[in-house]
């Protein structure tokens, strides 16, 4: 427990209080329903340290002194690219022009819940972080973007603007800095950084050709952060306690919480915190073990991987203990496939679904995100052509790295772990064709209709 | 006599004529080569950068006789006709309407012209908009050949206008064959549009610029028309 | 100082010109998309490499110099 940075004089001294380092953090006093008002927040977690009013010279040796700290915590971002948040923010708030700060919940992996809870029940959690960003960055607007089908999670975040506003010393926290709420579509590539950056100035939500990137230029031209929620309420505790206090818990290489989304053949699926490098079993094992025996288990969501049901065991949630499976975390979405489950025919069905997500906006993303698609439904319906392995690779090869965002790359990625790693059943599959298992109803969750307004088509 | 042997035809209007022609025809193959490129039709010995070239290069060649074409028609005494009526349509008093309305299509050429020039320097959302005037600046332009055209009633004139105005309707043809626009209506619209106008012509040109006194209704000031004793000049009929 | 292709995928409808006119770096894949190779080009081919650019009907294809990062 080491004392506090020393650069701080008077008013609630950055990394100051040190509670115990121990789960929850983030979920902390969590309301069974609605969200936590400003006071219960303020009761759990002490009131945030203030950035700004000591003069200019002296906020901005504050706002650097807090990208310190969270650089010092190693907090890597939670909206699944696992980037250095500090080397973000460095690099916005030495961008040329006023910063602007994106919350962004836009969440649109279909199995995450993660965001929306936060924003649900915990956005002051949330707002303290959003506010300390912008501060940190030197910007003064915060754009807090929801997704179009969260209706509580809006609800939950207005009602805690509102609640600050009425309140003197969050006025006073909050300073000159502006929150703006606003809806986003729910699509699949909507949340992409430059994708909502696109949609906030006034064009459609779907991803932009970078460079520039946004934190060089993004909303309006001005350099943006664009932050996923959970990691802004993660910077709001490391303001607080200090980024010895965040490396308590975790890995050396991605130290303290995360929020996972669990679902699946469990007896509480939902969203849980633990430690990086919890081991798979234990946060099984929180949510009431398994109802039914996993075939495998989906980790990091449809951009993610596959690792197989006789190697769950040893399976760590951090990315370096997921690495040697050909695994990240992601936006923390682990999802268990039952054993009655058919993986050919669920893999088949996200295939499908993540060629319609695409923005349709890059030839090869939108003709081989189809072709693969086409390809797997074939090997579901033993139909596939022969020499199919060699025309998922090429197909695989067609499509890396040549849409203007990541998507193509993570579809390839879940397509290949899959054929990986259930390959008894696609060979059997190739060969026989549909199995019992393909008329169950399909375990991985998928919306059902069109989820955003704005309709993905070119 | 003396009157009308100094009032024959200067090189002027041979010009004139000739590089509006000409120009006519240099337009058709530009759209047609247009269709060309945006369908990707190339051969081995014809690759795409080839074609591509080809358009952009027999469109400026196009501007080039459009431009001589106007300068040889103001240049040439035989009608006022002041450099102002090349852009300003409607304001002339040579046969005003059709003339004009070659104003109006050399407006939307130069509007096409000057954005692809600067093709660099501006999106390719603006550009690509204004190039679809194009499609609306060759029928003024074959209007305006129809309705001023000293050669309209000989044969080797109507024969280049009709084939021109099979090759763009083909053009169009193809491009909407190929399933362009998306919108279904759209494209009944585009072959609907060039069917129509292709009937507009059958039924028109008989009694209009075929038929008698064309020069006369179609605006020609009063003192340059052929008087009804003067025997048929070696300027031919009807200027 | 080197120079390199790269295309702009968004902008990037298929027309194929820069594969016939940089060859050495550019291939185009069964649906009329470039491939692009990225190395750097050596100094004869740059002004090739404008001319392709120049062609481009849609400006999707770029000659950069030092190409920094693009995606994170």
């Amino acid at each position: 427990m080491t004392p506090a940075s020393s650069t701080f004089s008077d008013t609630a001294p950055l990394a100051a209080a040190q509670p115990a380092a121990a789960l929850p953090r983030l979920l902390a006093g969590i309301p069974p329903h609605g969200a936590m008002t400003l006071e219960e927040h303020l009761a759990i977690h002490d009131p945030p340290p203030l950035l700004r009013g000591h003069g200019k010279k002296h906020d901005r040796q504050r706002g650097a002194a807090l990208i310190d700290e969270i650089e010092r915590s190693g907090l890597l971002g939670r909206g699944g690219a696992a980037f250095p948040t500090a080397t973000k923010m460095r690099a916005v708030a030495g961008a040329r022009g006023r910063a602007i700060v994106v919350v962004n919940g836009a969440e649109g992996e279909p199995a995450s819940l993660k965001d929306r809870t936060l924003l649900e029940t915990l956005p002051h959690l949330v707002l303290d972080g959003a506010i300390l960003a912008a501060h940190a960055v030197g910007g003064e607007e915060v754009i807090v973007c929801v997704c179009e089908s969260a209706g509580a999670g809006f609800e939950g975040i207005a009602q805690a603007i509102e609640e600050r506003r009425s309140d003197p010393a969050c006025v006073a926290f909050e300073r000159s800095a502006k929150v703006h709420l606003t809806r986003v579509p729910g699509h699949y590539v909507a949340g992409q950084e430059s994708a909502l950056v696109n949609h906030l100035g006034g064009g459609p939500a779907l991803p932009t050709f970078t460079p520039p990137m946004p934190f060089e230029q993004g909303v309006r031209r001005r350099p943006t952060l664009v932050s996923n929620v959970e990691t802004l309420a993660h910077v709001s505790l490391i303001a607080r306690h200090g980024a010895p206090w965040f490396r308590q818990l975790g890995t050396p290489s991605q130290p303290g919480s995360a929020l996972v989304t669990l679902s699946g053949p469990v007896g509480h699926p939902g969203v849980y915190e633990i430690e990086h490098g919890a081991s798979l079993v234990s946060l099984i094992d929180a949510a009431g073990g398994t109802t039914a025996r996993p075939r495998g288990v989906l980790v990091g969501g449809y951009a993610g991987a596959w690792i197989g049901g006789e190697r769950l065991r040893g399976v760590a949630l951090s990315n370096e203990h997921l690495a040697p499976h050909g695994a990240s975390l992601g936006a923390g979405v682990v999802l268990l496939l039952s054993e009655q489950a058919c993986p050919v025919a669920e893999t088949a069905r996200v295939a499908r679904w993540l060629a319609g997500q695409s923005a349709h906006q890059c030839g090869p993303c939108v003709h081989g995100l189809d072709a693969l698609a086409t390809t797997i439904e074939e090997i579901a319906g033993g139909i596939a052509q022969a020499r199919v392995e060699q025309r998922i690779e090429q197909l695989a090869r067609l499509v890396r790295r040549r849409g203007a965002c990541n998507h193509p790359d993570g579809a390839v990625n879940l397509i290949l772990s899959a054929l990986d790693t259930f390959q008894t059943e696609f060979a059997d599959h190739a060969r026989h064709g549909p199995c019992d298992g393909c008329t169950r109803r399909p375990e991985l969750p998928l919306p059902l209709a069109p989820v955003s307004s704005e309709a993905v088509e070119r | 006599m003396s009157l009308l042997a100094a009032a024959g035809p200067s090189a002027y209007w041979y010009l004139t004529r000739s590089t509006g022609a000409v120009a006519l025809l240099l337009l058709t193959i530009a759209i047609a080569l247009g269709v060309v490129d945006v369908q990707r039709w190339s051969t081995p010995r014809w690759p795409r950068f080839v074609l591509d070239s080809l358009h952009r290069s027999v469109s400026l060649l196009a501007m080039v006789f459009l431009v001589i074409h106007i300068l040889t028609s103001v240049l040439d005494s035989f009608a006022s006709i002041p450099l102002v009526d090349a852009f300003v349509p409607f304001v002339g008093s040579y046969r005003p309407f059709w003339l004009g309305l070659g104003a109006v299509a050399f407006d939307l050429l130069l509007a096409v012209t000057i954005t692809s020039l600067l093709r660099q320097r501006m999106g390719y959302g603006t550009w690509r908009a204004v190039h679809w005037l194009t499609y609306a600046s060759w029928p003024i332009a074959l209007l305006h050949g129809f309705g001023t055209g000293s050669d309209v009633k000989s044969t080797w004139m109507l024969a280049l206008s009709v084939f021109c105005l099979l090759i763009v309707v083909a053009s169009v043809l193809a491009r909407v064959l190929s399933g362009w626009p998306a919108n279904l209506g759209a494209r009944g619209a585009a072959l609907g549009g060039a069917g129509a106008f292709a009937l507009f012509l059958m039924l028109w040109l008989p009694g209009g610029p075929l038929g008698s006194e064309w020069a006369r209704r179609s605006g020609t000031p009063a003192a340059l028309l052929p008087h009804a004793h003067s025997t048929a000049a070696a300027s031919g009929s009807g200027r | 100082m080197s120079h390199h292709v790269r295309v702009n995928p968004i902008s990037c409808e298929a027309h194929g010109m820069c594969a016939e006119l940089l060859p050495e770096r550019i291939t185009l894949d069964e649906w009329g998309y470039p491939l692009v190779d990225e190395t750097p080009l050596q100094g004869s081919q740059v002004e090739h490499a404008i001319r392709a650019a120049r062609a481009c009907p849609t400006f999707a294809l770029l000659v950069e110099r030092e190409r920094a990062r693009a995606r994170s």
